[in-house]
């Protein structure tokens, strides 16, 4: 087949999983903004979403809407109660604690999942059409395509909404300086909470994605890793710097699969990491305070 | 809050407890003796984390990557250099350091996020290398590792390896402890606490960073390093992100910043698997089902309770309940001794001087 | 190693300088001379820039214009732990000591640049490094720990102990190193008369017995009019007076930057009549 048809097909579908990578990395970014805690329990907050949705659809044969709901509503309750517990708690405390209080979030939903609904592959229902999608002469997996569509538009819609909302606003001031959003009657406890609430419907919908894409295992929340390297590219505090971002390791992580072999698209996101890490540690957009030592 | 009777005691206590370990093999069966060897490796390794990410606040998710280096090198340089082991051991510890250098320096001069981010990126990079270079690491199916040869005297089984290790264990953690005790341990705490600080007061924060990052990655390579004598073969899945959670998890339930703590945390740590596993079997034999299935998750998820729990309740750790419980017992001894000055309560200070000796200067 | 030549009467020369963050002016220039074995104060209201001023000469910020010169090195483009090792020390506004450390921890790593262990010699406990220790404690005990009365909590961990007794602490770390130049930022914030009183104690204390140089900022009039032996007014960034005490208290222009700011003025005004 002819090779650059190929490699056209492997950006598109490169970009497209990029579309749901930057969905996955804006919730991060959103909580790591206010409240400079990085959620190392996205991946976990993810599978857990694509659980729910998958017993309230499947298990209780509520269909796909219903799941979908049950999961955004148990998603947030979730998130709450992290963040409620968890983390208000180990405010003011070293960063490094709490990563680790969030690592062990990521363990313990981890363990549960596993308890609860074992190890083993499960079907999600089909809510993206499998029908593929062309492109001129490109050819383009149907679910791949739509997830992306569908992530895209969220991105979007989320940044569009952070920038000229009340909340957003609200958001960029806790995230600029905390005592004089307090000081303007800013609750910036809220305004964490709400970015739990945000990383929590992001995870949810990104989570109902992959386990339509591929398949429910609790071993989903792991692609959350491989979107440190878009979180970095971007700027970890960029809330518009994660499309760009996610777009461009996605699209790196095919043509790099494309290139060398499927093996190596595993890691291609930790050597871009490392490599960012090297040449720009505040990526593309991030500001360069971010940094200091 | 140390007298020097307190002081003593422990010396007296280090004695009896490694005289016991001495004797240990000679009466315990073997299956123990092979888990104290896999204690005493853990301890080394735990040590590492806890001086990088305890006393100097690295956060490292790639540890057992480092442990793994450790063990690679001593396979690969018993077969294509014929390194004996006193030479392979601590080769082992350099190279591990040296990796270790190599993926955290560049996020050593911003802020420690990064780091983890890097050791993280460190941990699958390195275990994708250990899976992938089929050419050097044998890949999935691994390297065997002939026994460690003392004068023609091999090594061959958990006894005479476990001595190995205790010897090494006693060595690293003596080591450990001088230099927590120095200036070079004073500078770690300054750096995890108050980083600008110790910078006006002279300490090159970098350099301490980078010192404490290739010191522990060291003892994960000498963990790592004992690891393959001890078990005699050397596979990619023994070094996965589950034992760097591990080895954290040892170092946050024992207490961060304390070398008392690291040992406390690996023992834990390394037996509470087993106990989970025999509890686990008798709640589900009385209750009727298999816990056998539910093992792993299960293990995640108490992992994961024992971190938050320990960071949000006691972030001093079993170390601080240790003395505590010390105190409880000791106190009645020490309260006779007139050297404890640092048990005068906290708040009370000695009453003041005569308020003459304030000769208007400075009032 | 630090250099003990004594470049005449200055110790510290701070000229001309001018620090600006984007479009605030901070600082324009501000020369001050601490001389040696004298205790030089920096006042003035709030937002006068004092606090820049010590940053500047801590090495944290760098100024748009103007030098910094210890015992005649310059010191301008220095890092900061490279002017602790040129002799410079310093304590901070809110506490900085190290958790997690005892006090007398905190102490030694005051004198971390009079000591040479690196991993090697202490993992190992080589004799330099078991001379170097025991030498620190045995001057630590002599000379800090009597003068400045810390010696019941010299083995309490330094966040149980409570506020008055942390800042002395902080004074005795930065004593350790036997600076140059000892910089104080608000060494007695927070604290009540009677600590107030201490404190002034014990600051005179240390320059007779070591005949320190000490720069400090302060807001507490009383303290600053009654140990200062020169001082140097800065009113938005501008210094606007100097001078004795005496002379100082009585200044126009002095009076006229305070008024209006409450207390402080009232305390130049009484201490004025």
């Amino acid at each position: 087949m002819n090779p650059i048809l190929l490699f056209a097909e492997y950006s598109a579908v490169g970009i497209a999983a990029g579309g749901i990578y930057a969905l996955i990395a804006l919730g991060t970014v959103v909580i790591f903004k206010s409240s400079q805690t990085f959620n190392f329990a996205m991946g976990e907050m993810m599978m857990l979403s694509a659980y729910f949705f998958y017993t309230a659809a499947v298990t209780f044969a509520y269909g796909p809407f219903v799941g979908v709901v049950a999961a955004l509503i148990g998603s947030v309750v979730v998130a709450l109660v992290i963040e409620r517990f968890a983390l208000r708690p180990m405010m003011g405390r070293p960063f490094i604690a709490i990563v680790m209080v969030t690592f062990g979030i990521g363990s313990i939903i981890r363990g549960l999942v596993g308890i609860i609904w074992g190890p083993n592959d499960l079907q999600s229902p089909a809510i993206l059409s499998r029908a593929p999608v062309m492109l001129g002469s490109l050819f383009i997996p149907g679910k791949t395509a739509r997830a992306f569509a569908i992530a895209v538009l969220i991105v979007g819609a989320l940044i569009v909404f952070l920038r000229y909302s009340r909340a957003g606003i609200a958001l960029r001031a806790a995230a600029a300086d905390q005592i004089t959003a307090y000081s303007m009657g800013i609750d910036v406890r809220r305004v964490i909470a709400f970015t739990w609430v945000i990383a929590a419907i992001t995870g949810c919908i990104s989570g109902i994605l992959m386990a339509n894409v591929n398949s429910l295992t609790p071993n989903l929340g792991l692609v959350a890793l491989n979107v440190l390297a878009v979180i970095i590219l971007g700027g970890m505090n960029s809330i518009g710097g994660v499309l760009v971002a996610g777009l461009i390791i996605g699209w790196l992580e095919s043509v790099t699969g494309f290139l060398l072999g499927t093996e190596y698209r595993e890691i291609t996101p930790y050597v871009l990491a490392l490599l960012i890490l090297l040449v720009r540690p505040s990526g593309l957009f991030g500001t360069a305070e971010i940094e200091r030592i | 809050m140390m007298s020097r009777l307190a002081n003593n005691q422990s010396v007296v206590w280090a004695i009896v407890l490694i005289a016991v370990l001495i004797a240990l093999p000679a009466v315990v069966p073997r299956y123990w003796v092979y888990f104290a060897g896999i204690l005493g490796i853990n301890i080394i390794a735990v040590h590492g984390l806890n001086i990088m990410t305890g006393y100097t606040g690295l956060l490292s998710l790639g540890h057992a990557a480092f442990v793994g280096v450790g063990a690679y090198t001593v396979a690969l340089s018993q077969s294509k250099l014929g390194l004996p082991f006193y030479l392979a051991i601590p080769f082992a510890g350099i190279v591990a350091a040296i990796m270790g250098v190599a993926f955290g320096l560049p996020s050593l001069r911003i802020r420690g996020l990064y780091l983890v981010i890097a050791t993280l990126a460190a941990q699958f990079l390195l275990n994708f290398v250990f899976v992938h270079w089929q050419s050097v690491t044998n890949g999935d199916a691994g390297l065997t590792v002939q026994p460690a040869t003392i004068f023609g005297y091999p090594l061959n089984n958990e006894t005479r390896a476990y001595y190995l290790i205790l010897f090494c264990d006693v060595a690293l953690t003596l080591f450990a402890i001088n230099v927590i005790r120095s200036r070079v341990g004073r500078a770690f705490i300054a750096v995890r606490e108050r980083d600008r600080t110790a910078e006006v007061l002279g300490v090159r924060i970098v350099w301490y960073k980078f010192v404490a990052f290739a010191l522990g990655s060291f003892y994960a390579g000498v963990a790592g390093a004992l690891l393959a004598y001890f078990n005699q073969f050397v596979n990619p899945e023994q070094f996965g992100l589950v034992l760097s959670v591990f080895f954290l998890s040892a170092v946050i339930v024992g207490g961060m910043g304390s070398t008392l703590g690291a040992v406390l945390g690996a023992v834990f740590m390394t037996l509470l698997p087993e106990f989970l596993r025999g509890g686990g079997l008798a709640i589900g034999g009385a209750l009727g089902f298999d816990i056998a299935s539910i093992l792993v998750p299960l293990r995640e998820t108490v992992f994961g309770f024992l971190i938050i729990g320990f960071l949000i309740l006691e972030p001093r750790g079993l170390a601080q309940l240790w003395k505590r419980a010390q105190q409880k017992f000791l106190t009645p001894r020490i309260a006779a001794d007139s050297s404890a000055v640092g048990r005068t309560r906290v708040g009370t200070e000695q009453p003041k001087r005569s308020q003459g000796s304030h000769n208007g200067e400075t009032s | 190693m630090r250099q003990r030549t004594r470049h005449g009467l200055v110790v510290l020369k701070v000229e001309g300088i001018h620090l600006a963050f984007g479009g605030l002016r901070a600082l324009s220039g501000v020369s001050v001379h601490a001389e040696r074995g004298r205790i030089t104060s920096i006042i003035g209201p709030n937002g006068a820039g004092k606090t820049s001023l010590f940053n500047v000469i801590s090495g944290f910020y760098k100024p748009q214009q103007g030098t910094v010169t210890l015992d005649g090195q310059p010191i301008t483009h220095m890092r900061p732990s490279e002017r602790a090792c040129a002799g410079m020390s310093r304590t901070f506004q809110n506490i900085a000591l190290f958790h997690g450390m005892s006090v007398l921890d905190n102490i030694k790593l005051g004198a971390h640049t009079n000591l040479k262990s690196g991993v090697f010699s202490a993992g190992f406990r080589l004799p330099g490094t078991r001379r170097e220790e025991r030498a620190l404690s045995a001057a630590i005990q002599r000379d800090i720990v009597g003068l400045l009365e810390l010696d019941t909590v010299q083995h309490h961990y330094v966040e149980d102990l409570p506020y008055g007794v942390q800042k002395r602490v902080e004074l005795a770390r930065a004593l350790a190193m036997r600076p140059k130049i000892l910089l104080l930022d608000e060494p007695v914030a927070g604290m009540n008369a009677e600590e107030k009183r201490e404190m002034s104690r014990f600051v005179l204390n240390v320059r007779r017995d070591w005949n320190t140089t000490v720069l400090l900022i302060e807001h507490d009039m009383g303290m600053v009019m009654a140990i200062s032996d020169h001082i140097v007014v800065l009113s938005f960034g501008k210094p606007i007076a100097a001078g004795t005490p005496n002379e100082v208290r009585v200044n126009p222009d002095v009076i006229k930057a305070y008024l209006g700011t409450g207390d402080e003025a009232g305390a130049v005004v009484a201490t004025a009549e």
